[in-house]
């Protein structure tokens, strides 16, 4: 079947899980933002957690549906259907994505997931070196995507335990673990509220706030860094790391987002304010186990929802 | 050797401090000895500089101190027999005429010598990939002679065309693709730095040993 891009959105990319394994060539992560989100909704259509879906951007899409199937909306609100929920769609039916009422970024997976070209094993779009997703790029007004347009139906009417999704909000409180220079900041980094700048993007989340202080001169050599790192470049104001980052900094490293709160990271808009608050790292993978743990029984629980 | 935390997903072993080219021979056999031997749990490998970087999925790793005594048991059979291994010598050929040395006349004029003595400092030397990152198939070199050391232009291009040579403080590097980019240009390779398509995408690799050749624009032309 194919899915009609008659409108592209502002940023909408084709993204799964990253192109994990090639880090040591610099190939950056890539996939999706809010990987949760991606894991959701591929889960609510009956796919594995990594197929290839659709992550749209503060405007959305407008998609036709040359055939019956299912999809599942997840990740911000984007008014065209009840997100954490498979929908049925109908053949010529439109699901018109408008601006995003909630968060920033929105994710659409249809069953069975897109069809796309795995390029060092992912599908994920990382459009700067014009690798993966359709074509290397961003969707345009016009593009056709295919899926397989697998029949499935929802059995019954329920809802999954929203209590498993990550506390999305417009003022979170992240958790983050200490980095390399995190002694050699002062405490403003934990007192202050931080505001995302407008130019922002895949690659990074810029926040301005009070200027952070290095106060060692120590000469840093360039390191390893991962999606979730908070450099502090030498004008004070931090920048979080996120999917299209590059594998190597060189910038002071003053704390690292735990995994399982980058998707509260990557659900801000411009504008948007969040604080940091430090736990140890043992805490850190307590709750990546918990919520590995909860996304196991979701897996299973929906194995009797969908035929 | 330290095991230090790269958030809660990454573990960083350092065998030498900063960007200590002695610790290269180790820092190779380390990450040989983690791929050869897989730990659970670890998804990614990255030797970079004199460290590796060991990245992991938290739910399948046991414990972290578990990962951290697997990490350093091969580490320490790795460092016990540390044997030469094959070592990669790649030669790129460069063109530096014309256009694609824009800033060649930069870096002789600033260092006092002439374009001919800048290409023959650039490939008499031999450069150690200390790191490949920043961008895909982006080498991080060692070696530049100091003589033709040039600081970063004060205003960088908005746009560098793929397989450019520059050399930025006391580095030299080859472009992969077209960026952005605020180093001297001095030449232009016809290969390509990373394809995707190739089994192994980034021409270059972590230790290897690199020459520049000085090619013509009639060479240059004939590898299209």
């Amino acid at each position: 079947m194919e899915v009609i891009v008659h409108r592209a959105g502002m940023l909408t990319t084709v993204q799964d899980l990253g192109r994990s394994g090639h880090r040591a060539a610099g190939v950056p992560l890539a996939g999706a933002m809010d990987p949760f989100a991606l894991r959701v909704a591929n889960l609510l259509v009956g796919n594995p957690e990594n197929a290839p879906a659709l992550e749209f951007t503060l405007r959305g899409p407008e998609l036709e549906f040359s055939a019956d199937t299912i999809v599942a909306l997840g990740g911000g609100d984007f008014g065209a259907g009840a997100p954490w929920q498979p929908i049925e769609v109908a053949a010529g039916m439109r699901l018109k994505f408008a601006n995003a009422k909630t968060g920033c970024r929105g994710y659409l997976a249809i069953a069975g997931g897109f069809e796309i070209a795995r390029v060092l094993g992912s599908a994920s779009t990382y459009a700067r070196a014009a690798l993966g997703g359709h074509e290397g790029r961003a969707l345009r007004d016009g593009d056709v995507l295919h899926a397989p347009g697998l029949d499935r139906h929802v059995v019954g009417r329920w809802h999954i335990d929203e209590r498993i999704l990550p506390s999305y909000s417009l003022r979170p409180t992240v958790r983050v673990v200490r980095g390399a220079q995190g002694g050699e900041f002062g405490e403003e980094f934990f007192a202050a509220a931080f505001s995302v700048s407008p130019k922002s993007d895949r690659m990074g989340m810029r926040l301005t706030g009070p200027a952070l202080a290095r106060t060692s001169t120590a000469e840093l050599v360039s390191r390893t860094v991962v999606p979730g790192t908070i450099q502090v470049p030498p004008d004070g104001q931090p920048i979080v790391l996120m999917a299209d980052a590059q594998t190597i900094g060189g910038y002071p490293q003053i704390a690292h987002v735990t995994c399982v709160d980058l998707p509260l990271v990557a659900q801000l808009r411009p504008g948007d304010t969040l604080r940091f608050r430090e736990v140890p790292l043992a805490e850190a993978h307590e709750l990546t186990i918990a919520r590995e743990r909860r996304l196991g029984m979701l897996h299973e629980g929906l194995s009797q929802k969908l035929r | 050797m330290t095991l230090t935390p790269l958030g809660d997903s990454a573990v960083v072993l350092a065998l030498g401090a900063g960007m200590d080219e002695l610790a290269l021979p180790r820092v190779r056999a380390v990450a040989a000895a983690l791929a050869s031997d897989p730990i659970v749990g670890v998804v990614d490998i990255v030797p970079a500089f004199a460290s590796v970087t060991v990245f992991y999925a938290p739910a399948r790793i046991g414990s972290y101190a578990q990962l951290c005594a697997a990490v350093t048991d091969r580490a320490a059979r790795a460092e016990a027999g540390v044997v030469a291994q094959p070592e990669r010598r790649i030669e790129i050929p460069v063109c530096y005429d014309g256009e694609f040395g824009a800033d060649l006349g930069d870096v002789a004029a600033r260092n006092g010598l002439t374009f001919a003595r800048v290409i023959e400092l650039h490939t008499s030397a031999e450069y150690r990939v200390q790191a490949v990152g920043f961008a895909p198939g982006f080498a991080y070199l060692g070696g530049l002679p100091e003589k033709i050391h040039t600081p970063r232009r004060a205003t960088p291009r908005t746009g560098v065309p793929a397989g450019t040579v520059g050399i930025g403080g006391a580095q030299t590097g080859v472009y992969p693709l077209a960026t952005p980019g605020g180093w001297n240009l001095i030449g232009r390779t016809p290969l390509k730095m990373f394809d995707a398509t190739r089994a192994e995408p980034a021409l270059l690799r972590f230790g290897d040993r690199v020459t520049f050749r000085a090619i013509g624009a009639g060479e240059f032309a004939a590898w299209k």
